[in-house]
């Protein structure tokens, strides 16, 4: 677990290394090219590049319109931005059409930091889930990052792509599947379960960790997809462990937590409780500062099954 | 076809317009009615379009961006023969292809669906970018209402339009003055639509926007490498006495009697 690697640098790579392959895509900016290191491809392949200027509507709207004439468009920006301030145009011109269309923003969560509550989006996946014909990818390290951008292409339609500002360790290997819907379990366990994604992977294997200290077996799953999401997966680890809690970097109305709740509703009496953005925005700090102040730490995921298992 | 059958040929189309209306007991006569002639202008004497193969590649594309006045984009393909002209009666009915707003998945012909006002003239600007990446010579024909002018990103997709360089990009105004609320001056005054399409880097145009050969003519003439913008002086309502200028008859079906006299003075008989 030594690597560690920007996930955004690893965007940018995925899309100049997929960008050799298919000459069908194309990439959008809105000014921030350099944020959410799309410029890595714009450098390679200037004339598939379109910087649209801080004007996030029309850039959405403009890529469906790519997307229709047969090609293949990523649009990036800031995740507040992409999916809030053009959450019309996505539902509208991509979603409701089911246009080719890549969304892919950076700058998702509270690991913003400094930049503070207005710029923290932990709203985006709640806003992508819930339009049809989307799909929801939520990679936790570099690795996954160029996977789940190869795994978007290949899908006919419009896939969200949430990819988190930090440099972080590399958890999964070149041998780790990624299938989109289907989870990877990144640890086996008897006893209880944490579900994961993004950057709470990094948390959930710790939490894990600490369990075991206390002589308690945690598998933790990593639900890179959130939509559509890997009932099967939900619904096996409920009916074989005591206790299960997701942990996400995002509220808990509307992304991983709500989406496994909606799958063991009425389906399994397991014990269950979830760490996440309790209804609240963020704030001005360091990523490790706001972590620790919103509970997404290792140490709550522990205790919350801990006080589960009582 | 000639033009001086188009005249005839409007006639008819605007009694299925009302035909459709009136069966679908809903939608919006007023600028269906205003626009006629600009999409005439369109199909019937520059747009490349095969009905029998709608999906055609090279296909010129054309984007209504006041998806609500579908029902004259409707009338028109049916009159290609896109599909049959008694579809026109199942508008906004259940299971019909012909949904209250432009369906590309569902209506032959419609390129893209729009209705959310400002979003049509932003994926017309894509198309028309993809056909440039592309090196295709199709062109993209978008109208606009000038309602719809208020929408922010109608001013995004204009700035972007001339940063590309999309002089295969066609938007037409359909500059009736009217909106849902009032006049576009008493709700949100939109200027000089023209001047404001110069500032942003248009080749612009003003025509009696019932003048097909004047569209026409604007639609033909060079840009010199800018996007072109045709400013469609129209009548709200054009060709039903009781529906010209009349704010109220923006969004409202015509009842049996308003029907049977629109047909009147449309000289088409009521076949129910």
């Amino acid at each position: 677990m030594s690597e560690s690697k920007s996930l955004r640098i690893a965007y940018g790579e995925a899309l100049r290394e997929q960008g050799a392959k298919n000459d069908k895509i194309v990439v959008c900016d809105a000014d921030l090219a350099h944020a959410t290191m799309t410029h890595i491809f714009a450098d390679a392949y200037p004339e598939r590049f379109f910087n649209f200027g801080i004007a996030e509507a029309n850039m959405v709207s403009a890529a469906a319109g790519l997307a229709h004439s047969g090609l293949i468009p990523f649009v990036s920006t800031f995740a507040l931005f992409g999916t809030g301030r053009a959450y019309e145009q996505i539902r509208n011109s991509i979603a409701y059409v089911g246009a080719n269309v890549k969304i892919a923003c950076s700058h998702s969560g509270l690991c913003v930091g400094e930049d503070g509550g207005s710029h923290q989006s932990i709203e985006d996946i709640a806003l992508m889930r819930v339009l049809s014909n989307m799909t929801i990818f939520v990679p936790c390290d570099a690795r996954e990052v160029a996977k789940a951008t190869e795994a978007a292409i290949a899908i006919d339609g419009p896939v969200y792509l949430r990819v988190a500002r930090p440099v972080c360790p590399i958890y999964t290997s070149e041998d780790t599947p990624f299938i989109p819907g289907k989870a990877n379990v990144m640890r086996e366990g008897t006893d209880v379960a944490i579900f994961a994604n993004g950057l709470m992977i990094g948390e959930a294997l710790k939490a894990a960790d600490m369990l075991a200290e206390k002589g308690i077996s945690a598998a933790v799953v990593n639900f890179h997809t959130v939509k559509p999401l890997d009932e099967e997966t939900v619904l096996e680890y409920a009916g074989k462990v005591k206790a299960i809690v997701t942990a996400e970097e995002h509220s808990v109305i509307g992304g991983l937590n709500s989406a496994v709740c909606e799958v063991l509703a009425g389906k399994s009496n397991v014990k269950y409780d979830r760490v996440g953005v309790e209804d609240r925005f963020g704030q001005s700090g360091t990523p490790a500062e706001l972590f620790e102040e919103y509970g997404l730490t290792a140490e709550n995921i522990v205790n919350k099954m801990l006080a589960l298992l009582k | 076809m000639e033009l001086a059958m188009q005249k005839e040929k409007a006639r008819l189309l605007r009694a299925d317009i009302v035909k459709m209306l009136y069966h679908a007991k809903s939608g919006h006569p007023g600028g269906s009615l205003s626009m006629l002639e600009m999409l005439m202008a369109i199909y019937y004497n520059t747009a490349k379009v095969d009905p029998k193969n709608p999906k055609w590649e090279d296909r010129d594309r054309i984007v209504l961006s006041k998806g609500h006045s579908c029902p004259a984009q409707y009338a028109i393909l049916a009159d290609l023969g896109f599909f049959p002209r008694e579809d026109l009666w199942t508008l906004r009915k259940m299971h019909s292809h012909l949904q209250g707003h432009p369906d590309s998945r569902k209506t032959p012909g419609i390129d893209v669906n729009s209705g959310s006002l400002g979003q049509g003239v932003s994926i017309a600007g894509g198309l028309a970018m993809g056909a440039k990446y592309l090196k295709k010579d199709y062109r993209v024909f978008t109208i606009i209402g000038d309602g719809e002018m208020q929408e922010g990103q109608v001013w995004e997709a204009a700035e972007s339009a001339a940063k590309f360089k999309l002089d295969n990009l066609i938007v037409m105004l359909d500059h009736n003055g009217l909106q849902i609320d009032g006049s576009n001056d008493e709700v949100m005054p939109v200027g000089d639509p023209c001047a404001k399409y110069a500032a942003f880097g248009f080749e612009t145009f003003c025509v009696d926007g019932h003048d097909i050969e004047a569209i026409v003519e604007a639609i033909n003439a060079p840009t010199h490498g800018k996007p072109k913008f045709i400013c469609c002086e129209t009548v709200k309502g054009k060709g039903v006495s009781f529906m010209e200028n009349q704010v109220g008859w923006h969004g409202k079906a015509p009842n049996k009697e308003q029907y049977e006299q629109a047909m009147k003075e449309l000289g088409v008989e009521v076949d129910e």
